[in-house]
């Protein structure tokens, strides 16, 4: 079917074009992302760049692949969905929250299944109910829990060259090879009680995913963001004062057992999740009172299964399950519109 | 004639109205059992023995069961076979009895066989209830061994206890889990309806441009 070309043309009443584009927002949250990125490259070496370029080409050719079909009632041409930036930062996001460690093959089928069942079977960009890359590491989680648990020390600067053995792995096969493990800091403090010293944890020379490991290049990335306006800042600053405060109530009761506050902010996945994952436009809630409901649930989720819960970490889980609430919330925190229901209703 | 139409009738079960891919019918034993290609054939054949077994009873007294109460003399009928079955698994091969567990009993509430006494083998002569019922199983096996072999493969790196890919695949957990099973069948009825719809725009094509020709 080939389009006719329209003789006349008529527009709807908002003409004023706002100069934000999704592939400006899609490049600044990239931008944003790069310094913590860095981090990660110079406290893995090698291997992260290899395991990020690895989710990253899963996301991006599942995108290429399928994306046609799924923008294909627009008449989209094959691989126009790649333009807009959103594949990349999927592939980022997501492996920006594996091990360094991590067999490539298991990056790349992560990107792949996020981009594929977490946006395109929805219907492509805009459409999906999670957000793709914390369902790409949810499968991920899933389907190799041994190899997503398995944590090297981080060797700031010495190790840019090296390479980790696991991570060159054949497709389906294991990596076979133990090399040397380390714990995280939310592992350490759930299950052996051992704090790590804030310093460690803001500077980010410690075990980890490779983007969870430096607090204040992630705020920075935030803040940048922030101040591009392509960020809600009510979610990131609901969750971590939610976390915060939660944790500064368990340490009244005993202050040796539960995690101090900015242990709490520092540590883990948190930072990441809250700035750059909670806050994708499309799976969290577009009212204002609903990011502050949004955010308040994640921090509560997180501290509850953090706490409480068998796994050390929980930030994936509680966004994953705020979102599938986003649009109950949306529903129930639409703002009034000016002149109506006043008095009544 | 009449042996074409019995023909058609055992054809239809297996792909056109499958009754897992065309009609989703008997989901529960679909995601619970299929674990293994050895678990979903076994209840694939259990199920095929209840459902032929009871669709030529209930074929053959269809007149003489009140319309009233046909429901729960289906059941009953059912529920014969299905102990039948339950015994005979037991005896013959306890160890896949003692995986399936309480799905054959389960065979039961199995909508599939349910459906097929009530839509078909209560209104047609026993020959074509009992093409209809082969066909119906036969399409179940199918769908229940295409979805263990895929969860078995990538699950275990085995099919039938037979490993493929030597001693360090790394199994994909997910896929032995309930999460696997749903992910596994969704996909597979992802590409019957591609499938499905590719046909039909084709024969219409066809038809089409037959027409313009004609």
């Amino acid at each position: 079917m080939r389009e006719r070309e329209p003789k006349l043309l008529l527009f709807h009443a908002p003409l004023l074009r706002q100069a934000t584009t999704t592939p400006k927002a899609m490049r600044d949250v990239i931008y944003a992302l790069l310094p913590a990125t860095g981090a990660a490259v110079w406290f893995f070496g090698l291997g992260a760049i290899l395991v990020l370029s690895a989710s990253i080409l899963g996301a991006v050719a599942a995108e290429w692949l399928f994306g046609s079909r799924a923008a294909g009632a627009a008449g989209c041409l094959r691989g126009r969905s790649l333009l807009d930036g959103s594949g990349l930062l999927t592939g980022l996001l997501l492996g920006l929250t594996l091990p360094p460690g991590l067999p490539l093959w298991m990056a790349f089928l992560g990107g792949f299944v996020g981009i594929t069942l977490g946006k395109l079977i929805w219907g492509g960009l805009g459409q999906n109910l999670f957000n793709p890359a914390l369902l790409g590491r949810a499968f991920l989680l899933a389907t190799f829990p041994i190899a997503m648990t398995t944590w090297v020390p981080a060797a700031a600067g010495t190790g840019l060259t090296d390479l980790y053995p696991g991570s060159l792995a054949l497709p389906f096969m294991q990596s076979g090879i133990d090399g040397v493990t380390a714990a995280t800091p939310l592992g350490l403090m759930k299950f052996e009680q051992e704090a790590t010293p804030l310093a460690a944890l803001a500077f980010g020379n410690t075990g980890g995913s490779l983007g969870e490991t430096s607090g204040l290049l992630l705020l920075l990335g935030g803040l940048y963001l922030w101040l591009r306006r392509d960020l809600d800042w009510r979610i990131p600053v609901g969750i971590l004062l939610t976390v915060a405060s939660f944790s500064f109530c368990l340490g009244l009761f005993d202050a040796g057992r539960f995690p101090a506050p900015l242990f709490s902010v520092f540590s883990g996945g948190l930072l990441l999740g809250a700035i750059y994952m909670a806050t994708d436009p499309v799976t969290s809630p577009v009212t204002p009172k609903g990011a502050w409901v949004f955010g308040v649930g994640v921090g509560l989720l997180v501290m509850l299964i953090r706490v409480f819960g068998g796994l050390p970490e929980g930030v994936m889980y509680a966004i994953l399950l705020m979102n599938a609430a986003t649009p109950l919330i949306d529903r129930y925190t639409q703002p009034r519109v000016f002149g109506y229901g006043v008095g009544s209703e | 004639m009449k042996k074409n139409a019995s023909y058609e009738e055992f054809v239809k079960g297996i792909w056109r109205d499958n009754p897992v891919f065309a009609q989703v019918l008997g989901m529960c034993p679909m995601l619970a059992v299929t674990n293994s290609a050895v678990n979903a054939i076994a209840m694939g054949m259990a199920t095929m023995f209840v459902l032929v077994g009871s669709s030529f009873l209930v074929s053959t007294f269809r007149r003489v069961i009140p319309k009233q109460v046909r429901i729960s003399c289906f059941i009953i009928v059912i529920a014969t076979f299905v102990t039948i079955a339950d015994y005979t698994l037991l005896a013959l091969v306890p160890r896949v009895h003692k995986e399936l567990g309480a799905f054959i009993p389960l065979i039961v509430a199995n909508c599939l066989i349910l459906g097929r006494q009530e839509a078909f083998a209560s209104r047609y002569p026993t020959k074509l209830a009992v093409m209809d019922a082969l066909g119906m199983a036969c399409g179940f096996l199918v769908a229940l061994f295409s979805l263990g072999a895929v969860r078995e493969i990538l699950g275990d790196g085995a099919l039938f206890g037979i490993r493929l890919f030597g001693e360090s695949f790394e199994p994909w957990v997910i896929m032995i889990l309930p999460p696997g099973g749903f992910l596994t069948l969704g996909l597979i009825l992802l590409f019957f309806n591609w499938f499905t719809q590719k046909k039909n725009d084709f024969l219409a094509d066809v038809a089409g441009s037959e027409g313009r020709g004609g």
